[in-house]
């Protein structure tokens, strides 16, 4: 039961970044695409309708995750207590940009919430990395199964590290890098003139660094954690997610140059899915490995719940799900097509 | 008391109650934007149309500060109550997990296609959304309420070997008894504070002689909804949930009414101030034997006091419990006795004429809130010292290695944080009063674009 929902638990993970994935990009180059009010107000249109329902997806995730491996929720959720209440107050703060914006007609009001939205959006994409890289690295869990990590220590990925440290920054600016790309082929995808141009030169230019990035950050983890190859050297279609990774990299950089924004989409969205399945599989049974001694590490094993719990979670969870992927499928088809924003300022 | 043990119920203390302040309208509105679509609906009017276009707005505003005051929340089992989150993870984790799963992913789709959908759903679809967002708000309600129901009166698990609890019955928890009469308690009170809410807007308008139309609807809606609401709130749904509390924690119930001293005939006080040193209620006006009858049906009954209990089975802010159960009983009573002079009123067409009355119920509007933080806190102190009710003391259910100065650093930021949010909310409601449905009336035919940004 346990293997099932760590692929459900990683499944649900990645459809969030998949779909926050894109409107924390749109909210990365928020300011570089959108110049004027009206454009500005075409990249906030572009997501306005789904953002709300994208972040529920982090939400879910983080219930059925504590739903069904309580010891791990507690030992992450308290050791990167600073981290994670930094997150809870970024996520307001972009909120706040995204609705409060159109409230009140006045310039000075829209630049305001415009930076906050940029910022806040930019800075969660490298925090969302930052953390994927410290599961990984592994963090100094004691015999009791919990930690604490301070930010930053030395920045060295020791027995003791802080949750930045060369390591987890590298992740971070790729997650940063990752994410600008796949909103830039979002908002490309969703608009016309001025603000899909620049959308498309954002997104060709961020997609070339992601390419240098991408090998750097895989070649670090290695270094870091030289056991996530185990799995691959075990299993070899495992080497599916790197060929996604390969696969989406090289879609992006063609499409880009073809001008198709739907298909760079799909293939920044099949870089997204290699990456994290990728570091899924490579941890696999693992999910928070002890920097410390191997033996504290939590296991989907002895973080797991009862079993009752964990097969009748499994009843609701697809009843739950299905009916999900139906409001989804709608809600997406009924704001389908390109963003149309008049000049005149009709919002009430 | 410990410092972190401190810290930490001082930063759930007050980021729930700030939170609550949002769901508790929202879930009572969306009742009422049901019933105003409705009766659009049944009488074809357009202006019940534009009433619950206006009410959606003041919805979407608390909503998205619902939202984001919400999520902090979820974290913060794991941030400042590991120990907790780990012992208790297996069951309530189910309750949290479904409420992400069944009521959030609802609420979000179709909030926003209620808000700017209209055009593109028709009158029946657009019916129907309003509909399933007041099902997904009632339903995220109901997880909640189950996962403090069961910390309150834990059912359905067993102990595991590693000390924790695992579900053992899934319907046994969602069906437990607590749960029932606390969520109907619970709800209803939101029911209150929203159609206070809706009839002060009313009186406004109408004492400020600006939408007068729109105001007598409102008043009219507000003041029949908010009567009936308030009676339900003290029977039978308070009444139930103090058996409840009288049955299941005795200690807290003797408490809440300020009884020291086991008696028969056990009087209700009213109003006093309770002197926990000397044991004693100073300056009391009370009903002789009312709390026996009201408790047990028989006036001589025998009431347990505090002295029955040992001092560590004694809530831990006595006082306060005291006065929360007061305020909220106290503040109760008033909402059933000005609503029933209003619907009174109406009924014989004065009402609205009534200056006085309309004074007194544009002025209404903060003391359901007061009312149900007090009911909340009433049922939160009154758990202590437990945090799950005989299984876990609250000072074993924190993070062990998040310290007092991570913590106090947290809490300042939170404060600061919802300060800035609290004006923020304040200015937005301020200006959609101000401009109320009438301002929909002019912009509606040129309709929303096509696709509209900001949801709130």
């Amino acid at each position: 039961m346990q293997p099932v929902w760590f692929v459900l638990v990683a499944l649900m993970l990645t459809v969030y970044v998949v779909l926050d994935g894109f409107d924390l990009g749109a909210g990365i180059i928020h300011l570089l695409v959108g110049k004027t009010d009206r454009e500005r107000r075409t990249v906030l249109r572009s997501i306005g309708p789904v953002w709300d329902g994208n972040e529920v997806w982090l939400l879910a995730t983080g219930g059925t995750l504590y739903c069904m491996f309580p010891v791990l929720y507690a030992a992450s959720f308290s050791g990167f207590y600073l981290p994670l209440m930094m997150v809870l107050w970024l996520l307001m703060l972009r909120g706040m940009g995204i609705e409060l914006r159109g409230h009140i007609e006045n310039p000075m009001w829209h630049s305001f919430w415009d930076v906050v939205f940029a910022a806040s959006s930019a800075l969660l994409a490298i925090f969302l990395g930052a953390a994927l890289g410290n599961v990984i690295r592994g963090v100094p869990l004691n015999a009791e199964g919990y930690f604490f990590e301070p930010l930053w220590t030395n920045f060295q990925p020791g027995p003791h590290p802080g949750i930045l440290d060369w390591y987890t920054v590298l992740a971070g600016l790729v997650a940063l890098v990752a994410l600008t790309t796949h909103g830039a082929a979002y908002v490309a995808a969703k608009t016309l003139e001025t603000v899909n141009e620049r959308a498309r030169q954002a997104g060709l230019l961020s997609s070339r660094i992601l390419i240098l990035l991408t090998p750097i950050s895989l070649a670090a983890t290695l270094v870091v954690r030289p056991a996530m190859l185990d799995n691959y050297r075990a299993h070899w279609w495992g080497l599916v997610f790197p060929l996604l990774v390969v696969g989406g990299l090289i879609g992006l950089e063609f499409f880009w140059r073809t001008g198709k924004d739907g298909m760079v989409f799909l293939s920044s969205t099949t870089y997204l899915v290699g990456m994290l399945g990728g570091a899924a599989f490579g941890l696999f049974p693992t999910v928070l490995p002890a920097s410390t001694d191997t033996t504290h590490s939590l296991t989907i094993y002895n973080a797991s719940t009862g079993e009752y719990g964990l097969s009748i979670g499994l009843t609701w969870w697809c009843v739950g799900m299905l009916l999900a992927t139906g409001y989804f499928t709608y809600l997406y088809r009924s704001f389908q097509g390109k963003v149309l924003v008049e000049d005149s300022q009709a919002q009430g | 008391m410990d410092d972190a043990l401190a810290i930490n119920r001082w930063q759930f203390t007050f980021t729930i109650t700030f939170h609550y302040l949002f769901p508790q309208l929202t879930m009572g509105l969306a009742l009422l934007i049901v019933m105003l679509k409705s009766l659009a609906v049944w009488k074809n009017d357009d202006r019940f149309n534009r009433a619950a276009q206006f009410w959606g707005k003041v919805f979407g505003i608390s909503f998205f500060f619902g939202v984001i005051t919400g999520i902090p929340m979820e974290f913060q089992f794991g941030t400042n109550w590991a120990r907790f989150a780990r012992f208790a993870g297996g069951v309530i984790g189910q309750t949290l997990a479904m409420e992400g799963v069944f009521a959030f992913f609802l609420e979000s789709s179709f909030l926003g296609l209620f808000l700017f959908g209209e055009k593109r759903l028709g009158r029946w679809g657009h019916w129907l959304a309003s509909v399933l967002v007041f099902l997904g708000s009632w339903l995220s309600g109901y997880f909640i309420i189950v996962t403090n129901a069961w910390m309150q009166h834990p059912v359905g698990y067993i102990v595991a070997s590693d000390g924790s609890v695992h579900l053992s019955s899934f319907w046994a928890l969602l069906l437990n008894p607590w749960a029932i009469w606390q969520y109907l308690h619970n709800m209803n009170g939101s029911v209150v504070t929203a159609s206070l809410v809706m009839t002060s807007v009313g009186a406004y308008y109408l004492l400020s002689r600006e939408q007068v139309e729109y105001g007598q609807m409102f008043l009219k809606l507000g003041v029949i909804t908010a009567c009936i609401a308030s009676f339900l709130q003290a029977m039978p749904t308070g009444d139930m949930q103090a058996k409840l509390v009288a049955r299941h924690q005795p200690a807290a119930f003797a408490a809440m009414e300020g009884l020291f001293k086991t008696e028969q005939g056990a009087a209700m006080v009213i109003i006093g101030q309770p002197d926990v040193e000397n044991q004693r209620l100073d300056n009391p006006i009370m009903i002789p034997n009312m709390l026996s009858f009201l408790t047990y049906q028989r006036w001589g009954a025998e009431v347990k006091g505090l002295e029955a209990f040992p001092r560590e089975e004694w809530p831990d802010h006595i006082p306060l419990l005291y006065y929360s159960y007061h305020i909220m009983i106290g503040l109760g009573t008033i909402f059933i006795g000005i609503t029933s002079i209003a619907v009174f009123l109406l009924w014989r067409g004065w009402l609205f004429q009534s200056r006085w009355m309309l004074w007194i119920l544009m002025l209404s509007f903060p003391f359901p809130f007061i009312a149900n933080t007090a009911g909340w806190v009433t049922a939160e102190v009154g758990r202590q010292p437990w945090l799950v009710y005989g299984l876990l003391r609250t000072s074993q259910g924190t993070s062990p290695l998040v310290s007092a100065g991570n913590g106090l650093f947290t809490l300042l930021g939170f404060m600061g944080m919802y300060t800035i949010l609290a004006i923020l909310f304040l200015f937005l409601m301020w200006r959609e009063i101000d401009h109320g449905p009438k301002a929909l009336e002019s912009t509606h035919d040129q309709s929303q674009p096509e696709q509209e940004g900001g949801k709130a």
